[in-house]
């Protein structure tokens, strides 16, 4: 193995996983335009391109010729690397998750996953927690009132639901053994997938995750009505268009998280693992887009509440709960 | 991390090793008490990549995750509660005593490190915990098995530690009813 092999094959790799997330978040804003166009008995946009497939190019565009503005008040530097920082950590995310077994090109084994990391799931928690930074910066750096006034909610409510996230995933941790991301996989090829031994854990997961990305039942700091776009306000162009990108690239990330704890990964009967891996993150996408469409918006105080008083006890209970009946061996 | 030589190590905790410097320099000699902030975060972030390059994956992520991460947010939510109206920093006095004293103190803690620095020797001794080993067995478990076993009563110290931190917290946070 020499290592020029290896430095090419990691290079490959990321401009490969790169690339098609990117692709596939362009069509994810498509996906939930049109799918929220339907539930809201309207059709969504279907004028650039047939059934609007070119949509998501004809936006780039266009923000890519709007005016930059940065204002006077903004501190400049953060200003700009705010969007920078959300994209960054979201895309980085993805390095650790597998998306399907091994290939053999060229006589070398690759695995498809771009860093097979010991700590691969601390490594995305990790990551997360500094991505809410591009959102908390993003705000005060613009300075405007409602800009920081969403950032500070922004904070407060990730740091919330991070402890919950974290505990909702200790259960996975516990079953599998390991916190490689291909590890935990392999677990479930031998045995059911996580979500029938750990249902709540899936559950509480989604949950946290809806928290973590600031999605509908929990968009505080982009709340429209009452912050007039929060953290964002003050963006345009391509800066506010990367935060957009890196948000719905979270939300991806969050996605792949729960096909790779919960429902198995990229194993799966007929299919090659990519396919399987995608469509088991489209599953779980379409909730997301599903529940953003019913759902309204909750106020603060109770999402406060929520997170603090009925989401950490829960979590703290699921994890003792499984780790009794692992330690019983009942699961 | 074996596969890479020597040479790259070297380069890579050199330019790390210097990021951290530089960023922790420029941390104390901030006038936005934010700007520190996020200096200290990139400060975590180079000490983390020091850890990877010890092989000690495990201990680098938790130290992104919780002092780059979550201990980072907090001590920023609390400045821009404390300090909403930004860039209006008090004028402080060029000399005061409790800045001669913190001064002091450095200086006293830096010549306490550099005093340990130089009295270190390589003794040549190596442990259990060889980086080949950790390779096979995982850098996770193998600080779990130290955690959980040699060192646990360490560890639960540590935890009632934190406990009461948190118990103490609520304590004070507490409306005192009439």
């Amino acid at each position: 193995m020499e290592p020029i092999y290896i430095i090419i094959e990691m290079i490959v790799k990321n401009i490969v996983v790169v690339m098609v997330l990117m692709g596939l978040v362009a069509y994810t804003t498509l996906l939930e335009r049109k799918l929220l166009g339907y539930m809201q008995v309207r059709l969504g946009p279907n004028r650039v391109g047939y059934f609007g497939i070119l949509q998501p190019i004809a936006d780039g565009i266009k923000s890519f010729f709007k005016e930059d503005i940065i204002p006077n008040e903004a501190d400049k530097t953060l200003y700009v690397i705010a969007p920078g920082i959300c994209l960054f950590t979201a895309l980085s995310m993805f390095a650790v998750i597998p998306f399907g077994s091994t290939i053999t090109l060229f006589g070398r084994e690759i695995k498809m996953v771009v860093a097979d990391i010991d700590a691969g799931l601390l490594y995305v928690l990790a990551l997360a927690t500094l991505g809410e930074y591009g959102v908390v910066l993003g705000g005060w750096a613009s300075g405007n009132k409602y800009g920081v006034l969403g950032s500070l909610r922004a904070a407060a409510q990730m740091i919330s639901y991070e402890v919950a996230l974290g505990l909702a995933v200790i259960g996975v941790i516990i079953l599998a053994g390991s916190l490689r991301l291909t590890d935990i996989i392999a677990a479930q090829q031998v045995g059911s997938w996580f979500i029938l031994k750990y249902p709540f854990g899936f559950v509480f997961y989604l949950i946290a995750g809806l928290a973590e990305i600031n999605r509908t039942p929990f968009d505080m700091p982009e709340s429209e009505s009452e912050l007039a776009c929060g953290f964002n306000i003050e963006y345009s162009s391509m800066k506010f268009a990367t935060f957009m990108i890196a948000e719905y690239a979270h939300m991806f990330v969050v996605a792949a998280v729960a096909t790779t704890l919960f429902l198995g990964g990229w194993s799966g009967p007929f299919l090659p693992g990519p396919i399987w891996f995608l469509i088991k993150v489209f599953a779980i996408i379409f909730f997301f887009i599903w529940e953003r469409g019913t759902f309204p918006r909750l106020r603060y105080d109770h999402i406060m509440h929520f997170g603090w008083k009925v989401l950490l006890p829960l979590t703290l209970l699921n994890v003792v709960v499984t780790a009794l009946l692992v330690a019983l061996g009942v699961l | 991390m074996i596969g890479i030589d020597i040479g790259f190590k070297w380069f890579i905790f050199v330019v790390t090793a210097l990021l951290a410097t530089g960023s922790s320099l420029m941390m104390v000699t901030r006038k936005n008490p934010i700007h520190s902030a996020l200096w200290l975060i990139v400060t975590f972030f180079s000490i983390a990549i020091i850890y990877v390059l010890l092989n000690a994956t495990f201990i680098a992520v938790a130290q992104v995750m919780v002092y780059a991460g979550a201990i980072m947010m907090l001590v920023l939510f609390v400045i821009m509660l404390i300090h909403l109206e930004w860039g209006k920093a008090q004028p402080a006095p060029k000399y005061s005593f409790p800045k001669l004293m913190g001064g002091l103190i450095t200086v006293m803690f830096f010549l306490q490190v550099l005093a340990g620095i130089m009295a270190y020797t390589n003794i040549g001794k190596k442990d259990t915990y060889t980086p080949e080993m950790l390779a096979s067995m995982g850098n996770t478990q193998a600080i779990g098995t130290l955690l959980y076993g040699k060192y646990v009563f360490a560890f639960e110290i540590a935890s009632i530690l934190l406990l009461v931190g948190i118990i103490g917290a609520v304590v004070l946070a507490k409306k005192i009813k009439d």
